[in-house]
């Protein structure tokens, strides 16, 4: 064999194996989507959004109250996570520096944050806002939720405000304008699509939490907006419906998870969009 | 010591002594600097890089104070009052001091917000009074004609030229009584360069113009006084025919001659 068939042939093993691997990462991605649109679809009708959850066997019975739940529970962890994250990401942008010790601090434990296992999250919360007050509730859910959150929407916010050229807070200052106004109508206005992909991700991300969950808000089968009392998620719904025994609950369980997947798919899509409509601009 | 020609305009400003330091060097950057600036003239900063020209130019609005550490000693007399006192009320000296930059920075809003951003920082708020003074504005920046149609759309779309002279509009409307320009063309085409270069002329009738330039043809043509600064001296300070034609210290006349720099 010659030196040169020798090259060829290790270039083509290399992209099929390559081709390959692809493929199958491909192939397990479709197949789930595939059983979930299949299953999912199955179990989905009117009924699932228009009654709550019931005792298998009587009807009708839907997902209701987990549906406000969950929605509850995702704009209330927004409601705290969203703020406190970009005033944090701010503070590291724009008065910590890139120098700045307490900035640099910050950033490292908020990516230790970023990578701690939700139920260790779940647990911290656990003990600090249900065992102390002795029952599970949907404040508990928040929390969870919004401490998980923090994080994500702090990194973006730091990294997107960072790339707001300097020249342009030079300049607005050079006209005389305070701090506070240079952040809040330049670099803010500069920065604004990147910062709200980050929030539209965050959001997607702790949408399809269950583990904090399950240790805070809990579920409830009743339908509840009362936050001081447990209340029930879609995502802790599919847990306890995906292990029981009763088939009825199993195919709404499929139908929990493929609502779930197209919110969290539809807020992604929607951070794209506006990503890429971002960079169409430049 | 350096020359010093006779500045027979009124000076606006009187640079005493002055010297700068950056955060965390000891030796200064600026050293022991005198100046008069004139009144409703143009006055060009030349020289190589380093020599501290730049440097100086931002400590007129004291923008060195965004980054702590910097210090400055001496007197800046703008109006025969100390403008670096510690209790200088720093947004009132911007706005009677602005700036160009010398990459076009054009904040991400319409056309006619970025000329507005100003006045509306100083409150004000009347739609009418705003509109003209904006169109007023871009008319002194020779802008009017290109985008008095599309006011609102977006300052970022315009051409490098274009933005330049929407900074330089910018600046203008709140009718401050001295502009700063850092290098203003040295990212523009030679055809932007002579337009910004015609408004220099025609804006001084209004304003007195300090200018850092890295091009000794624009400061022939645009300046009434050109100083020469060389690693944080002024070398020579003079009419700007007499410096180009005759300059009085050696160094000034290697530099112009292209024998260094």
């Amino acid at each position: 064999m010659t030196l040169q068939n020798r090259r060829i042939l290790i270039n083509k093993t290399v992209m099929v194996l390559s081709t390959a691997a692809a493929i199958g990462g491909i192939i397990f991605l479709f197949w789930i989507l595939a059983v979930l649109l299949f299953k999912g679809f199955a179990a989905l009708n009117f009924d699932i959004f228009m009654y709550d959850m019931a005792p298998p066997g009587r009807e009708p019975s839907g997902l209701r109250n987990a549906l406000v739940g969950q929605l509850m529970l995702v704009v209330g962890a927004s409601a705290i996570g969203v703020p406190a994250g970009v005033l944090a990401g701010t503070y590291l942008s724009e008065y910590g520096g890139k120098k700045s010790r307490l900035a640099r601090f910050i950033r490292d434990i908020s990516d230790i944050m970023m990578s701690t296992p939700s139920i260790v999250i779940g647990a911290f919360v656990y003990a600090v806002l249900v065992a102390p007050f002795g029952h599970f509730s949907g404040w508990a859910g928040i929390a969870a939720l919004a401490i998980m959150m923090i994080p994500i929407v702090l990194r973006t916010t730091d990294d997107m405000l960072q790339l707001v050229p300097g020249s342009l807070r030079e300049a607005a200052i050079a006209l005389g304008a305070p701090k506070y106004k240079v952040i809040i109508q330049v670099v803010y206005r500069g920065a604004k699509t990147g910062m709200l992909t980050g929030i539209l991700l965050s959001i997607a991300r702790i949408a399809g939490e269950t583990a904090p969950l399950l240790f805070t808000s809990f579920s409830n089968n009743f339908y509840s907006t009362d936050l001081n009392q447990p209340i029930a998620s879609l995502t802790v719904t599919m847990y306890n419906y995906a292990t029981s025994p009763y088939e009825e609950w199993i195919d709404q369980g499929w139908a929990a998870a493929l609502i779930l997947a197209l919110f969290v798919l539809g807020a992604n899509i929607i951070g794209r969009i506006i990503i890429r409509k971002r960079e169409g601009e430049h | 010591m350096p020359t010093i020609c006779d500045v027979t305009h009124e000076h606006i400003i009187d640079v005493k002594n002055f010297s700068f330091y950056y955060a965390g060097v000891d030796t200064p950057n600026l050293k022991k600097i005198n100046m008069p600036i004139g009144k409703g003239a143009v006055t060009a900063l030349i020289g190589p890089s380093g020599c501290g020209k730049t440097t100086l130019l931002r400590c007129f609005n004291r923008m060195h104070d965004l980054y702590p550490g910097n210090r400055y000693e001496g007197e800046i007399l703008f109006d025969g009052h100390n403008i670096l006192d510690k209790n200088e009320d720093l947004i009132k000296l911007r706005t009677r001091i602005g700036m160009i930059f010398q990459k076009p920075t054009p904040f991400p809003m319409s056309i006619f917000d970025n000329v507005a951003y100003g006045l509306r920082l100083q409150g004000l708020k009347n739609k009418n009074e705003l509109s003209d003074r904006v169109e007023q504005a871009l008319k002194d920046a020779a802008l009017w004609k290109e985008v008095g149609s599309r006011l609102k759309s977006p300052g970022t779309a315009l051409s490098g030229g274009q933005q330049q002279r929407l900074c330089i509009a910018r600046a203008i409307a709140v009718e401050p009584e001295v502009l700063l320009f850092d290098e203003p063309t040295s990212a523009l085409d030679p055809i932007s360069t002579q337009a910004i270069e015609e408004l220099i002329t025609k804006l001084k009738e209004k304003v007195t113009i300090i200018i850092v330039t890295h091009n000794m043809q624009q400061a022939a043509r645009v300046s009434d006084y050109t100083a020469f600064m060389y690693l944080g001296d002024l070398i020579e300070l003079g009419v700007t025919e007499e410096l180009f034609i005759t300059p009085k210290e050696e160094m000034t006349e290697q530099y112009i001659t292209g024998k260094f720099g």
